[in-house]
C-alpha cells in the first residue's frame, strides 16, 4: 500500500489486519502518535487522514490505501521550529508527562483548520474523544485558544 | 497483530461489493466506516475470513432534497450530516442528533448506514429514522427492496438486511412539523446514550430501552388523545424491556426515559412555538 505521510510517499507490503496506528509506529517508524487505550476512548493515537481528525486504532492502515496521513511530526518546519498550536502548549504548560500530547495537538489542529476561531466551549466539545490523565484539560483549552489566537 | 487474521478487499463498485458478498456469503463482512465492527473484531467477538471495504464506493455518500422525502447515502458521514445546510434547513433533529455521537474523530469515520445497519439498540441515529418512519433502500443479489424502518430492527444487532445485501439509502419523508427533539443522557462525555430520547411532531423513539430502538407507543396514543405534556411522558416506559449495565439498571432506564421524555416534548413545543 502506499500512503503519503507528512508530505512523503511511503509504499509497504502490509499484512491485511493491520491497525494504522501499528503500520505508522511499527512500520513508518513515527513514534509520537501514542497507543493509550486501544478502545477507540482515549484519542492519543489520533491523526488527521485527508485532513480530518482520526483515532488510528480503529482504522485499519488498508483502509487508507491512497490518502494523506499527517502525524505530529510533520506539524515543526523544516528547521524542527514548532508550529502554532505546539507552540501554545509549551507556552501554556499544557502538558506534564505528555503522553496524550500529540493526540491532543492533532486534535486542536483538525479543529482550528476547520474552525479558526472556536469559543471554548467548542474547544472543549473537539476534545471530547482525548483523555489526559495528568493537566485536567484548563491549560489545554487555554492553549488551543491561544494558538486560534495567534494563528488568526 | 490484534484482529484475527481476514482478507481484505477494496470495492470500487456497489457491483463488485456484492458479488463479493455472494462469493464469500456467511464468511463476509462489509466495512464502511469500521467505528463498531473493528472494536468487535479487535475483541475477537466478531471474526470474519472476507472483509469488503465499501469505503470508497463512489456516489454513496450524497444528502439530497427529493420530492417528499430527503434521500441520504448509505456511506455519509456524521460529520457531513451534522454540518449540512439542507439537513440544518429541513431536517435539523437529523443534524442534531448526529452531532451528538461520539466525538469528532468518530464523526469522522462512522457512517449513517453503518449505525443503521449494525443494528445496535444504543445507537442514536437508528431511533430517529424510526420516529420519522424513514424506508431502507438495499440492494442485493435480486435487485432492490425498499424496508420500513418499522420491520427493518429485529432484534439485538440484528436486523432485515440479509449477509449478501447493502444497505444504500435512507430516506427520511420531510418533516410537516417543525417541533422535534433529541435528548441523551450520558455517562462520560463520549459515550453511548444511557437512554435517549427522539421527538418529531407526534413521533416519539427510544434508544436504549430494550433491545431495538422502540417507539413510545403508549406516549403517542396519549398526545394523540390530546394528553398534557407530564402525562403522555409519564408513559415513556411502557411496553420497553430495559436491560442492566454498568451503567444503569432497568428502573432507573424507566424512569430517565420519562424524565428525557417530558424534557423532549417541552422543548419540541417550544419550537413548534
Ligand atoms: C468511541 C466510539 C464512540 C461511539 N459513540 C457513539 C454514540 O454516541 N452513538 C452512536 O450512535 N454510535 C456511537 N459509536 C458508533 C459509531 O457511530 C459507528 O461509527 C457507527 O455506528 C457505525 O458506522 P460505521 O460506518 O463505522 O460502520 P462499520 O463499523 O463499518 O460497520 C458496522 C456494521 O454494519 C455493517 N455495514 C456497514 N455499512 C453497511 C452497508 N452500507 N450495508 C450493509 N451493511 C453495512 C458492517 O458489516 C458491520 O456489521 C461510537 C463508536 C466509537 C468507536
Ligand atoms: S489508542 Fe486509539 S483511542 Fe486510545
Ligand atoms: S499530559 Fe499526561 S496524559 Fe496528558
Amino acid at each position: 500500500m502506499t500512503i503519503t505521510v507528512n508530505g512523503e510517499k511511503t509504499s509497504h507490503e502490509v499484512e491485511d489486519r493491520t491497525l494504522l496506528v501499528h503500520h505508522l509506529r511499527d512500520v513508518v517508524g513515527l513514534t509520537a502518535t501514542n497507543i493509550g487505550c486501544d478502545t477507540s476512548t482515549c484519542g492519543s493515537c489520533t491523526v488527521l487522514v485527508n485532513g480530518e481528525s482520526v483515532k488510528s486504532c480503529t482504522v485499519l492502515a488498508a483502509q487508507v490505501d491512497g490518502d494523506e496521513v499527517e502525524t505530529l511530526e510533520g506539524l515543526a518546519g523544516d528547521g524542527g521550529e514548532m508550529d502554532a498550536v505546539q507552540n501554545a502548549f509549551q507556552q501554556k504548560h499544557a502538558l506534564q508527562c505528555g503522553f496524550c500530547t500529540p493526540g491532543m495537538v492533532m486534535a486542536a489542529t483538525s479543529l482550528l483548520r476547520e474552525n479558526p476561531d472556536p469559543t471554548e466551549e467548542q474547544v472543549r466539545m473537539a476534545l471530547k474523544g482525548n483523555l489526559c490523565r495528568c493537566t485536567g484539560y484548563h491549560n489545554i483549552v487555554q492553549a488551543i485558544l491561544s494558538a486560534a489566537e495567534g494563528i488568526r | 497483530m490484534i484482529p484475527a487474521r481476514f482478507v481484505y478487499r477494496r470495492a470500487g463498485t456497489a457491483e463488485e461489493a456484492l458479488s463479493l458478498l455472494a462469493e464469500h456469503g456467511d464468511d463476509a463482512k462489509v466495512i464502511a466506516g469500521g467505528h463498531s465492527l473493528l472494536p468487535l473484531m479487535k475483541l475477537r467477538l466478531s471474526v470474519p475470513e472476507f472483509l469488503v471495504d465499501i469505503g470508497r464506493v463512489p456516489d454513496l455518500s450524497y444528502i439530497r432534497g427529493e420530492d417528499d422525502h430527503i434521500a441520504i447515502g448509505a456511506l455519509t458521514r456524521y460529520h457531513d450530516l451534522e454540518h449540512s445546510d439542507l439537513l440544518a434547513e429541513e431536517l435539523p433533529l437529523l443534524a442534531n442528533a448526529s452531532g451528538k455521537v461520539g466525538d469528532p474523530q468518530v464523526r469522522h469515520r462512522g457512517t449513517i448506514g453503518g449505525s443503521i445497519a449494525h443494528g445496535d439498540s444504543a445507537s442514536d441515529v437508528p431511533a430517529v429514522v424510526l420516529a420519522l418512519d424513514g424506508v431502507l433502500v438495499v440492494s442485493g443479489p435480486s435487485g432492490v427492496r425498499e424496508i420500513p424502518s418499522g420491520e427493518f430492527f429485529r432484534g439485538p444487532f440484528e436486523t432485515a438486511l440479509e449477509p449478501d445485501e447493502l444497505l444504500t439509502e435512507i430516506r427520511l419523508p420531510r418533516p410537516a412539523s417543525p417541533a422535534w427533539s433529541f435528548q441523551k443522557l450520558t455517562s462520560r462525555a463520549i459515550d453511548w446514550a444511557i437512554v435517549a430520547v427522539v421527538v418529531q411532531g407526534e413521533s416519539v423513539a427510544l434508544v436504549n430501552m430494550g433491545s431495538t430502538p422502540l417507539r413510545a407507543t403508549a406516549v403517542e396514543r396519549a398526545l394523540a388523545d390530546g394528553a398534557a405534556i407530564p402525562d403522555a411522558a409519564a408513559q415513556a416506559a411502557e411496553g420497553t424491556s430495559p436491560f442492566a449495565d454498568r451503567n444503569a439498571g432497568p428502573d432507573y432506564r424507566r424512569h430517565l426515559a420519562r424524565v428525557l421524555t417530558r424534557r423532549a416534548l417541552e422543548e419540541a413545543a417550544t419550537r413548534a412555538g
